[in-house]
């Protein structure tokens, strides 16, 4: 008995070891390598212990420096830059989806383990960086008691603020530090339960259509079909009726929208399903394809059914379609930001910058960097690249996690939102007007032990 | 059966009342289970799930409280009995735990076969388990 209890616990060890991947699988770019379904017993949570940068600083391509532009942020997510060079940073956490099964309890916990300890600010910061010495000397709160904002967008004066549970928006005249005035409400977004509760945004490349990815309201559909009503979408919203249309269906998980340059199509980078193995689903970036299904929660990767989920829709599942790049699976990409105006120049003049917050389910850590992905003719071509890593130490623990990136092209400088060490960090070629970081260092607060 | 004190026939009264849990609560989630498998509707699993997790807290009790029974009464008359009887329980901990693991999974994944089966067969080692703690002829061998 006391030998069968000794089994099991070796067998439930074995059953949780196995979510290693197999590094011969190419699992970005058009066509990746998609292995059989593995599900395992024990689904193989793996945690980066946060650690904080200490002294450290993110690792940059060689002719680029990198600051921490400000620090002591709470839950930094998706910045913008306003046209004056103001740098807003949404802060805050949403979600709170009800426990709706053991499970929820216990990886509740875990999953809690590798998140900055840090309360959810619910506001949006405003930072001037007016002498470009990498270095904000003008700090405010912009905007205060938000509900989880994430997305945010710029159009004629306007701020637009994807709240967790609706867009609003704020009229801004330049220069100012602070807004009082109270939010606009353009339409309210779907929010029960709010399992994905980021509700990405950006606009049209005419200013007119405003853009809003809205994740799904669970794994797989695993808390019911019925509360995945207008979930695992993008909608595309009138900017001065707030009338809706929804652009394209089953797209778990869109975090981050962005407008490509040279074509003003629209692109997401997306989440993918757990689960179902190390190296299954890989997480994508997309242009999102006017009345386009992407399959979730029935199939993934175009036509590969999920056999989790009953009852089936084959007739649904025959119109999906693949999506056009894989980042690789699990490495959670949250945010994207395309190379607007010539980017830096040289290989990283067009192209999209990919913020992966990494993986918690995976037994080899995947993500926790910055990737370049690099565009010719409006495409996406070759293997992602290196941008920003150094987030993991060499024993994997994490100094950091990325989320929103931000390329502005008026300053050439690329801004990393960090919500672990609650950091932004600024990425600019050397020699640019930044000056060396002199005094100090780098100050990332390492989180709470 | 000598669990602490022994009252005449049956177990100790609390003893039985823990056991109770496991022996209601599986073959519970085994007809969750069924539901689910027959109609698609994601509730019943979720059902299953809680059904498994309360039956699983209540088989640990019972199983501890066998165990240091077993080990204290070790020469007693009643041996045998106490050894099979402890020996189902462990055995309804492991398939039980391996059927919580298995309906935390999503989906249809979350019982399939394989989840039935060990609905199935935890649900019979919490029947054999009561028959045995709860038989008056071994509560008439005790009771000698």
């Amino acid at each position: 008995m006391i030998r069968s209890l000794v089994g099991a616990t070796a067998l439930l060890l074995v059953l949780s070891a196995c979510g290693r991947s197999d590094p011969s699988l190419n699992q970005t770019g058009p066509n990746p390598d998609l292995p059989g379904l593995s599900e395992t017993l024990v689904p193989p949570m793996k945690i980066a212990q946060p650690v904080g940068w200490g002294d450290q600083v993110p690792t940059v391509p060689e002719g680029f420096t990198v600051t921490a532009l400000a620090t002591d942020f709470q839950i930094p997510r998706q910045m913008l830059v306003l046209p004056n060079g103001d740098i807003l940073v949404a802060e805050g956490r949403g979600g709170g989806a009800p426990a709706l099964r053991p499970k929820d309890v216990i990886a509740g916990v875990i999953k809690k383990q590798g998140n900055t300890q840090v309360e959810s600010g619910n506001r949006i910061t405003l930072l001037r960086d007016a002498d470009g010495d990498g270095r904000a000397e003008v700090r405010s709160v912009f905007i205060d008691n938000l509900n989880a904002p994430y997305g945010l967008a710029f159009v004629d004066n306007t701020l637009y603020v994807a709240n967790q549970d609706a867009l609003v928006s704020f009229p801004y005249q330049t220069g100012q530090t602070r807004i009082t005035a109270a939010p606009t409400e353009v339409t309210k977004l779907p929010s029960e339960v709010n399992h994905h509760w980021t509700k990405a945004l950006t606009a049209s490349a005419d200013g007119q259509t405003l853009y809003v990815g809205i994740g799904s309201n669970s794994n797989v559909g695993e808390r019911g079909m019925a509360i995945e009503e207008e979930r695992a979408v993008v909608w595309a919203i009138d900017r001065t009726t707030g009338a809706r249309r929804t652009v394209a269906r089953g797209i778990r998980n869109p975090t981050a929208l962005a407008i490509e340059p040279t074509t003003a199509a629209l692109w997401s980078v997306v989440n993918e399903r757990d689960e179902i193995g190390p190296q299954l689903v890989p997480d994508y970036l997309t242009s999102v394809r006017e009345g386009a299904f992407y399959g979730w929660p029935y199939s993934y990767w175009g036509q590969n059914i999920d056999p989790r989920v009953r009852p089936q829709k084959p007739e649904l599942v025959a119109t999906a379609i693949a999506p056009d790049y894989a980042l690789g699976s699990h490495v959670a990409a949250l945010g994207l930001s395309f190379a607007t105006q010539g980017g830096f120049g040289g290989d990283f003049s067009q192209g999209a910058f990919i913020g992966e917050h990494g993986s918690w389910n995976r037994q080899d850590l995947s993500g926790y960097k910055v990737v370049w992905v690099n565009f010719v003719n409006g495409q996406p071509t070759g293997e992602p690249i290196d941008f920003v890593t150094g987030f993991l130490t060499e024993n994997g623990q994490a100094r950091g996690r990325p989320v929103g990136v931000t390329f502005d092209p008026a300053r050439r400088i690329l801004l990393v939102a960090d919500d672990l060490s609650n950091t932004v960090w600024r990425i600019a070629p050397r020699g640019a007007p930044a000056a060396a970081p002199a005094a100090g260092g780098p100050t990332a607060t390492p989180p709470p032990a | 059966m000598r669990f602490g004190h022994t009252t005449g026939s049956g177990p100790n009264p609390l003893h039985g009342l823990l056991l109770s849990f496991p022996v209601a609560l599986f073959p519970a989630a085994l007809l969750t289970d069924i539901a689910y498998l027959r109609t698609e509707q994601i509730q019943w699993t979720n059902f299953s799930a809680w059904l498994i997790a309360g039956a699983m807290v209540f088989t640990g009790l019972v199983l501890a409280w066998a165990v240091v029974s077993l080990v204290i009464g070790l020469r007693g008359g009643d041996r045998l009995r106490r050894m099979v009887y402890a020996g189902l329980l462990a055995g309804l901990f492991v398939v039980g735990l391996i059927n919580a693991f298995q309906h935390s999974r999503d989906g249809w994944s979350s019982v399939g076969t394989f989840g039935l089966l060990l609905s199935i067969l935890s649900a019979i080692l919490a029947l054999a388990a009561g028959v045995i703690a709860h038989s008056s002829l071994f509560s008439r061998e005790v009771a000698r």
